[in-house]
């Protein structure tokens, strides 16, 4: 069957991703203003996200199943969009201080972004594999932005190899599920026998390969190195946007197919166990200021985990008590993607020109020299932690209660042992900012300039933390829909 | 043994051997023509399934395009003998026994689940369609499947893109 028109509005926020990417590497040429390029691509990352609007009112299945338009894929194109609207605006003064490339660092942004689009409307595994790897060769490119550094290389390099063994692992788990199933497409495997061994294994691959893309342990080894090299803008982008879409897909088909359901509970449960304590025990000894929010993001998606274990114990019907557990992931994903922008973003201008200034005693004394970026990121901070009136709070609360309230006591207790773990090192920078006196080469320096751009993106992403820590209901509203997943059997 | 059967064990041990020889070869030109030779005995693997059109795009793209990039870039690059770090030996030795195991793993899952192959094109093993001839592969790609198609192009553009930005001369 050929496409029909509702099939482009369904796909319209990638569509307008892609074109705008293509326009600005056409536009390239003939512009040389930095500014210029930034405002196109701002606009271009809302037009999309404005766009998913329209593609959520076209629900149903599209392209003859190949995606999926309903709320659950609505939120994360709004997700996605909003995460490269901020990358956009916060990655500006950057390109301009390391003289990089405006047009060619935006449009890679924006493919970036329209391959996370897919992948959180994809429920046909090859179309998610396009995606994926739209999502993950712009990152590997955007990792390796700064070419004059090599630090930036390695970080590039380490992606692209570690990712492209990930592919393949990925890309073998759709052969065997193919292999046991006869279809690619999820809504179509639920007459497939969950005792077949070729599933559980091509399953399992799938898992392995979306893990690494989330950074869960055993798969984490990567993100540290790699949030270190890479641009800091860009490392906002990883430790929000490709997480995002890679949690949607796999949540989708861990939900979608009942032959993936109470069989992968353990699994969840281990990858949980052991994402959180790598993060949090990793971060514990760190000195620089990115490998730090980088163990801490590996900590984050075991949290995730922990509402994954949940999902999947309770068999993944929506109307049977899993709905708040999904509705816990959601939100988790969206209180934790403006939080480390809102981070990364002072972390970026605070290491100045060649990013010299990440250690941890660089901060010593901001809370003195500038009281208001101290105080940002010290909400993000607290937001991070967990606690009440930020976002993270209660981003953190229904995970945790998700996991109560399916009797997993003991990974509850787990939870709550690395959240105090996390204090440790979350409070540390507070105090090195508020009670350390800096030393002489800091206090001599100017203080750090905050532009106009980076100050939208701070005051964007603080006010979104508190207003989610203070009224979190909105949003909880519209995931706790029923029909969240169109494609539930 | 039919003559089917011996055919495709010759090229599946070719296509092993030569893999094997790619990782262990010194030179990077020797392990580049050791790749030619997968690629070729994959080519007659698929030709083996009734995969014409991809038997052919096999060798022309990959045997041919690719490969004679490969050898171009190594060529223009002077690239000499491999070097070895202490350290990879090292790490070799649990890496080798790991991927032996999960080798073993996947083979005798899939020797233990061969007879509950599912395909669109079989229906209770009677062959009811011939998916992998030419007509059916177009009908996918430009029907069935054109969305994935097109995000491919721009994949492919992404691709172009990161390659000019990652080499591109200073300005």
């Amino acid at each position: 069957m050929f496409p029909t028109p509702d099939d482009f509005y369904r796909v319209l926020p990638e569509v307008l991703w892609c074109g705008f990417g293509t326009l600005l590497m056409l536009l390239q040429p003939f512009f040389k203003s930095r500014q210029f390029f930034t405002a196109v691509a701002a606009i271009a990352a809302l037009a999309g996200t404005a766009c998913s609007v329209v593609a959520g009112a076209f629900p149903g299945p599209g392209f003859n199943g190949l995606i999926q338009s309903d709320p659950y894929s609505t939120f994360f194109h709004l997700l996605v969009g909003l995460v490269a609207f901020l990358v956009v605006l916060a990655a500006g003064p950057y390109l301009d201080r390391e003289n990089l490339p405006a047009a060619e660092f935006y449009a890679l942004v924006l493919f970036a972004t329209a391959g996370m689009g897919v992948l959180a409307g994809a429920q046909e595994l090859l179309t998610a594999f396009v995606g994926l790897e739209m999502s993950s060769i712009a990152s590997y490119v955007l990792a390796g932005f700064r070419r004059d550094s090599l630090k930036s290389g390695e970080s590039a390099l380490k992606y692209f190899l570690l990712g492209s063994f990930a592919t393949a692992f990925f890309l073998y788990g759709i052969a065997l599920v193919y292999g046991a199933t006869g279809t690619t497409q999820l809504d179509k495997m639920f007459a497939a026998d969950p005792h077949s061994s070729l599933l559980k294994l091509g399953f399992a691959m799938i898992l392995i390969g979306l893990g690494f893309k989330v950074a869960a342990a055993p798969f984490q080894i990567w993100t540290p190195d790699v949030y270190e090299g890479a641009p800091t803008p860009v490392t906002a982008l990883f430790s929000a946007g490709p997480k995002a879409g890679a949690f949607a897909l796999l949540l989708r088909i861990f939900a979608t197919v009942p032959a993936a359901t109470h069989l992968w509970f353990w699994a969840f449960w281990i990858l949980a166990v052991l994402t959180m304590f790598a993060g949090n025990l990793g971060a514990l000894v760190q000195t620089n200021i990115k490998r730090l929010l980088a163990y801490s993001s590996i900590a984050h998606a075991g949290y995730i985990l922990v509402a994954f274990a949940s999902v999947t114990y309770l068999g993944n019907n929506l109307s049977d008590g899993a709905g708040p557990a999904y509705a816990a992931i959601l939100f988790y994903l969206v209180s934790y993607a403006l939080v480390k922008i809102g981070a990364f973003t002072i972390v970026s201008q605070i290491g100045g020109t060649g990013e010299k200034h990440l250690a941890l005693d660089d901060y010593a004394g901001l809370g003195q020299r500038q009281p208001w970026i101290a105080a940002t990121l010290s909400l993000f901070l607290l937001s991070l932690l967990g606690l009440p009136i930020t976002a993270g709070f209660f981003g953190k609360l229904y995970i945790f209660k998700a996991a109560v309230d399916s009797h997993l006591i003991w990974l509850a207790v787990i939870m709550a042992v690395n959240s105090t773990i996390g204090a440790y090192y979350y409070f540390r920078l507070i105090v090195i900012m508020y009670m350390r006196e800096p030393n002489a080469e800091i206090s001599a320096a100017p203080l750090v300039a905050f532009p106009f751009s980076i100050v939208v993106v701070l005051v964007i992403t603080a006010i979104a933390t508190v207003a989610l820590g203070v009224a979190p209901n909105p949003i909880l509203r519209f995931i706790l829909d029923p029909a969240l997943i169109g494609n539930l059997r | 043994m039919t003559a089917e059967l011996l055919v495709f064990f010759l090229l599946a041990a070719l296509s092993v051997a030569g893999a094997v020889s790619l990782i262990f070869q010194k030179h990077p030109i020797h392990s580049a023509l050791s790749l030619i030779v997968v690629m070729v005995a994959l080519a007659g693997l698929y030709l083996l399934m009734g995969a014409e059109f991809v038997a052919a795009v096999q060798i022309i793209v990959y045997g041919g395009a690719i490969m004679v990039l490969f050898v171009f870039v190594i060529m223009l690059l002077n690239a000499g003998l491999e070097e070895h770090t202490s350290e990879s030996k090292l790490a070799g030795f649990p890496g080798i026994l790991l991927a032996l195991a999960l080798m073993g793993f996947v083979a005798t899952t899939l020797a233990r689940s061969a007879g509950s192959f599912v395909s669109s094109a079989t229906d209770g093993g009677k062959i009811v369609a011939n998916l992998s001839s030419t007509r059916q592969l177009s009908t996918m790609i430009f029907k069935d499947f054109v969305y994935p198609f097109e995000l491919t192009s721009f994949l492919i553009l992404i691709a172009i893109l990161g390659a000019i930005v990652l080499a591109q001369r200073e300005s």
